[in-house]
Parts: structure tokens; sequence; C-alpha cells
């Protein structure tokens, strides 16, 4: 079983390896990149089906047993969150198939051993139970995220990387200041192990400032409100498959990290009085965030622009999810990780063909595409729609369900919030509907219709995702079953701590 | 000793504050390298500072000769200087090609002329 659990950081690891001797030939490259996320794909889908039930696996290296030795967790969170990851990648690998840039530049070292080790980085940090590892996985994340950004870019790509590097350097550099502090005031850094050490250090103080710092380290990740000036200045600028990884993914990296150690470590048992200041901060920063970002995205005019600052304001709702602190916030919060990765991946890859056929992102120069290809409208629709929270797709049960935990928790305000930024999305989304493919296209613009080959690597990806956004929308009980799993097990983590404690050799 | 260190890190981290809000992307650099050595020292301090023998078990024996000092504070540092080494080099690169291509090394001109690029687009 340990093999298995340790797959997802090791397929990932070796198919980049292999890229990068492939680094003269691109197409053998595309070609392993699509093996590997592909056997990424396989090996995650195993585990989720393996912890389906509530059940932790837990892999440990040569003896060290927690919570000396760093310990690999599985759970149904983790799990699930690889299988997003992997599914996203295989489809930006796809996709790049139809990318001429992708296949054409000589940027070394080209983007398939990039993305690999992206996803090595990713894919660690879903899975380590220990906090200075988790600081290693985003380390290896972050580089790799910082060569995609710089490689090959023009001078506009170039300042958006600095300004995402930059930020992004300080947060780590906050995350091992608080994990040292932890660590002093603990003696462990065993994530399962923090469980019980933060409570028994009754430092309540102490741990609150802690909470804090890990919280800017966090949320500059994860692109909250006041820390997310890098987002919409670096994912415009990007090729439409890395910009789908880096959309789904990245940000999201950040909000997986704040639900697994804010539960489980800076609980209120830990917290003690203080626990409700870092609650209301959350509040406020959800809040923030959604308004921010949904207001941020109705000034643009520009494609990508209006996707990346969607991203902004669908982050607060992540949040909402952990601010409400209940079981059912976290579930929902938790439903809507896992729904808004293959939504927002999504509508950068569609955004990526309308740009194709159009030749530009920028709203007033596109339109005509409904006419041109209805179906490319449609597969806009559905995600788009789904973002929005329509129903019956996977957005509604999502807000449905942070809206409900709202309600009981008696945070209207909060909720008033999240129907409006709601309402908001919808308006952007009409907005991109109505200029890109409901108007007709202007005079200027001849439309270009995709090639064969383009028709098979940029629409499979799009309408497998649709698809799936659809299922989940219709069969929303089985994704809930899944999510509630994996929210409860956050909420109340005595199984994963005993399970990681009792771990036996390999 | 403690107390030197925390005044250490403390006067670190103010002056990396100072660098890293500086136009000039190089200052931005140092403030960087500031920043990360300053929690370099927090970690350090949070693993206790004690004086005691290498954490080696000497020939023969079991367990240490006396007390040791905590070796994994050490080994984290060391992991986190590698890595900010690592990263240090490439912002270098990075600042060094983004001053090739926009010609100046200040965030504040760079912002403008990316502002007056987009008016000058038809």
């Amino acid at each position: 079983m340990s093999i298995l659990v340790t797959s997802p950081v090791v397929i990932p690891m070796i198919a980049g390896i292999l890229a990068l001797f492939a680094v003269n030939r691109p197409r053998l490259q595309q070609v392993i990149g699509i093996a590997g996320t592909g056997a990424l794909l396989a090996a995650s889908l195993t585990l989720m089906v393996a912890v389906a039930d509530g059940t932790v696996l837990v892999a440990t290296m040569g003896d060290w047993l927690p919570p000396v030795g760093i310990a690999l967790v599985v759970d149904p969170l983790s799990a699930s969150m690889l299988a997003i990851a992997a599914a996203t990648g295989l489809a930006a690998a796809i996709y790049a198939l139809a990318d001429p840039r992708a296949s054409r530049t000589r940027a070394w070292p080209g983007m398939p051993p990039l993305l690999m080790f992206l996803l090595c980085g990713v894919c660690g940090a879903f899975i380590t139970g220990d906090l200075f590892n988790l600081y290693v996985w985003f380390e290896v994340m972050l580089i790799s995220s910082f060569a995609l950004l710089a490689q090959g870019g023009g001078k506009e790509r170039l300042a958006g990387a600095l300004r995402y590097v930059g930020l992004n350097l300080v947060s780590t550099v906050l995350m091992l200041a608080s994990v040292g502090m932890l660590y002093g005031l603990t003696g462990t850094l065993n994530l399962a192990d923090l469980h019980g050490a933060a409570i028994a250090a009754d430092r309540p103080g102490a741990l609150t400032a802690v909470a804090m710092l890990l919280l800017i380290a966090f949320g500059i990740k994860a692109a909250v409100f006041p820390l997310f000036f890098w987002l919409p200045a670096a994912y415009p600028t990007l090729p439409i498959p890395v910009a789908a990884v880096f959309a789904g993914l990245l940000t999201k990296v950040g909000v997986y990290a704040m639900l697994r150690v804010f539960p489980l470590v800076l609980g209120p048992e830990a917290l003690g009085d203080t626990h409700g200041l870092v609650q209301e901060t959350l509040i406020w920063i959800a809040a923030l965030t959604m308004l921010t970002g949904v207001l941020g995205a109705a000034a643009q005019s520009d494609m990508r622009r209006i996707l990346s600052w969607h991203i902004i304001s669908q982050i607060g709702y992540m949040i909402m999810g952990l601010a409400l602190w209940t079981t059912l916030g976290v579930i929902g919060s938790v439903f809507y990780l896992l729904h808004h990765i293959i939504v927002k991946a999504n509508l950068f890859l569609v955004a990526g063909v309308a740009e194709r056929m159009t030749g530009s992102g920028e709203l007033a120069k596109t339109g005509g595409l409904y006419q041109r290809s209805p179906w490319l409208g449609l597969l806009f629709l559905i995600p788009a729609l789904s973002l929005a929270g329509v129903p019956p797709l996977s957005g509604f049960w999502a807000k449905y369900l942070l809206i409900r935990a709202g309600l009981e928790t008696g945070a209207y305000l909060l909720v008033a919030v999240a129907l409006v930024v709601g309402l908001l999305t919808l308006y952007s989304m009409t907005k991109i509907w109505l200029e890109a493919f409901w108007k007709p296209a202007p005079e200027t613009v001849s439309i270009r219709p995709l090639s064969r080959r383009e028709g098979y690597a940029m629409l499979g990806p799009i309408t497998a995702f649709a698809l799936l956004t659809v299922v989940i929308g219709l069969a929303a009980e089985p994704v809930f079953a899944y999510a509630e799993q994996a929210g409860l097990l956050l909420v109340e983590p005595a199984p994963y701590v005993e399970t990681v404690l009792g771990a036996s050799p390999p | 000793m403690e107390a030197w260190l925390a005044l250490a890190a403390g006067g670190l981290t103010a002056g990396a504050v100072y660098l890293l809000l500086a136009r000039s992307l190089v200052h931005f650099v140092f403030g960087i390298v500031l920043l990360s050595n300053a929690a370099n020292l927090v970690l350090f301090a949070a693993g206790r500072t004690t004086w005691g023998l290498p954490a080696l078990v000497p020939d023969g024996m079991a367990t240490p000769d006396g007390p040791v000092a905590n070796a994994l504070p050490q080994a984290l540092i060391l992991t986190a200087i590698v890595i900010g080494f690592g990263l240090l080099c490439f912002v270098l690169v990075l600042v060094d090609r983004v001053r090739r291509r926009w010609g100046t090394a200040d965030i504040d001109q760079i912002h403008e002329r990316e502002l007056s690029g987009k008016d000058l687009e038809p």
C-alpha cells in the first residue's frame, strides 16, 4: 500500500525527469507529459476508491515512524484533491498538443517537464503529514511555477512574474518563520502530533500569533483580500494550458493548507478564547475577497483578466466555509474546492479556444462565436453558469451548502455577500457570453475555424470537464457523501491522528 | 542568548521590510535575503539554544554521552538555506531579465510603462 501512497509524488517526478531527457524532442516530451499525468490520474483514482469510506492511509519511510519521521498521509480530502490535480494536469497536457507555441519555441526546457515538477509539488503538498515537509513541497511547486511563468516570456509576462515571485517568496519565508515558532511551542512538526501538542502547550496567545502568521502565508498563496495583487498581474499573461493549471490548482493549494492546518492544529481547543479573533478575521477575509474579486472582474474587458479576477472571488467562498467553523461549512468548502478546480480550469480552456478562433481575448474584438460554433457556446455556458451557481450544475450545490451553513450559524451578512457575489458573477459571465458569443463578429475580425487536430486536443478536455460539471450537478448525492467524509475527518480529526501516530513500519 | 537572537531576528526583519518597500528591484532582492535569514534565526531559536555535544552516538554506546544539542532545527535551517539560495539565484536572474527588457529596475517606472504601453495599443 505504501507504494500506492507515495506514487502521487513519484510518478510526476519520474515523468518530469524523463521529459527533461527528451528536451530536444518536443513531441516526445508531450507524449511523456500525457502518459505521466494519465498514470497519476489512475493512481489518484485508485487511492480515492481506497479511502472513500473514511480510511486514512499512511506511508512511512525507512522505519522512521511518526512523529519523528515524515509520514505521507492520504485521507479522503487529499485523495480527491490528487485526482482533480491529476485530471487538470492531463487536460492541460492534452490541450497543449494544439498549442503551436508549446512545440515550436526553443525555450528550455519546455512546458511538460516543468508541469510535471509542478504537479509533483502540488501532490506532495496534498499528501504530506508534516508541516516542514509542506513548506518543502510548496517550494517545489513555487520554483516550477516561477520557471513556467518566466519561460519564453515577453515583457508583460516578466513584469507579472516579478510580482508573483516577490509576493510568494515573502509568503514562504513567513511560513518558515511560523513553522519555527510552532516547533518552538510544541516540539513537533508532525501534523497529527501537533493536534495534541498544540492543546498540551497551553499557550493560546502565542499560538494565535502563529495562526495569524500562517494565515498571511497561506493567504498570499490563496490570493485572498488584501494579498491578491500578484494574481491578476501574472495569470493573464500565461499560455492557456499553463494558465488553466495555475488557475485550477495553485491558489487552491493555499486553501487546502488552511483547511488542513487550521482545524487540526489551531482549533478552538488550542487557541482558547482568542480563537474567536482568528475566526472573525477569516470571516472578514472571506467577505472582502468575494467582493473585491467580483468587482475587479466587472471592471475588466479581457476574457483572461475577467476569469483571473473571478478566481479571487471564488477563493472567498472556500474561506467562507472554513470561517463559519461548522461541520457543514467545512464540508461546503471541500465541495466548493472540488467543483471549482474543474470549472475554473475549464473556463480558461474555453477562453483559449475563443482566442484561437477570433484571434483576441479582448471582448470588443471578439464576437460571433455562437453563430459559428454553437457547441462551443454550450461548452462555455456549462462552466460559466456553474461558476455563478445556477442549478442544477455543480456550483449550485457548492453554494447551497455554504449558504445553508451560513444561515445555520446566523452569519446573515456573510450570506448576503455570498448571494450578491453570485449574482455579480452571473453578470460577468453574461458579459463574456454577449460579447464573445452572441453579438455578431466585428467586421475586422474573421473567425478561423479550428483544425481537426486542434478540435480534438482542445475540445476533448473541455467536453470532459463540462460533462463532469453536469454529472456532479445531477448526481450531487455521492459527491456530497464523499465531501462529508472528507469534511468530517477535518473537523473531528481523531481517526486521522490515531492512524498516523499508530503507523507501523513499512 | 535567546534575547540576542530575538533582537537579531527583529533587526533583520526591520531592515528587510524597509528594503522590500523600496522601489528598486535590487533593494527588493536584498530584502528577501535579510527576511529569509531572519526566519532561519527564528527556527534556530525555536530549537532552544543549549550548550551540548553534537548529536552523535560514540562507538560502542547506545546513547550519546551527555546532553546533546537539538539537531532538528539545524537540519531544518540547512534545508531552508539551500532552498532559499536556489530561489535567490532565480530571482537575481529574473530581476536581470526584467531590467534588460524594460530598461529599468525601478518597479514604479515599469508600472508606468506598462500602463502607457496599453494606452498606445490601437
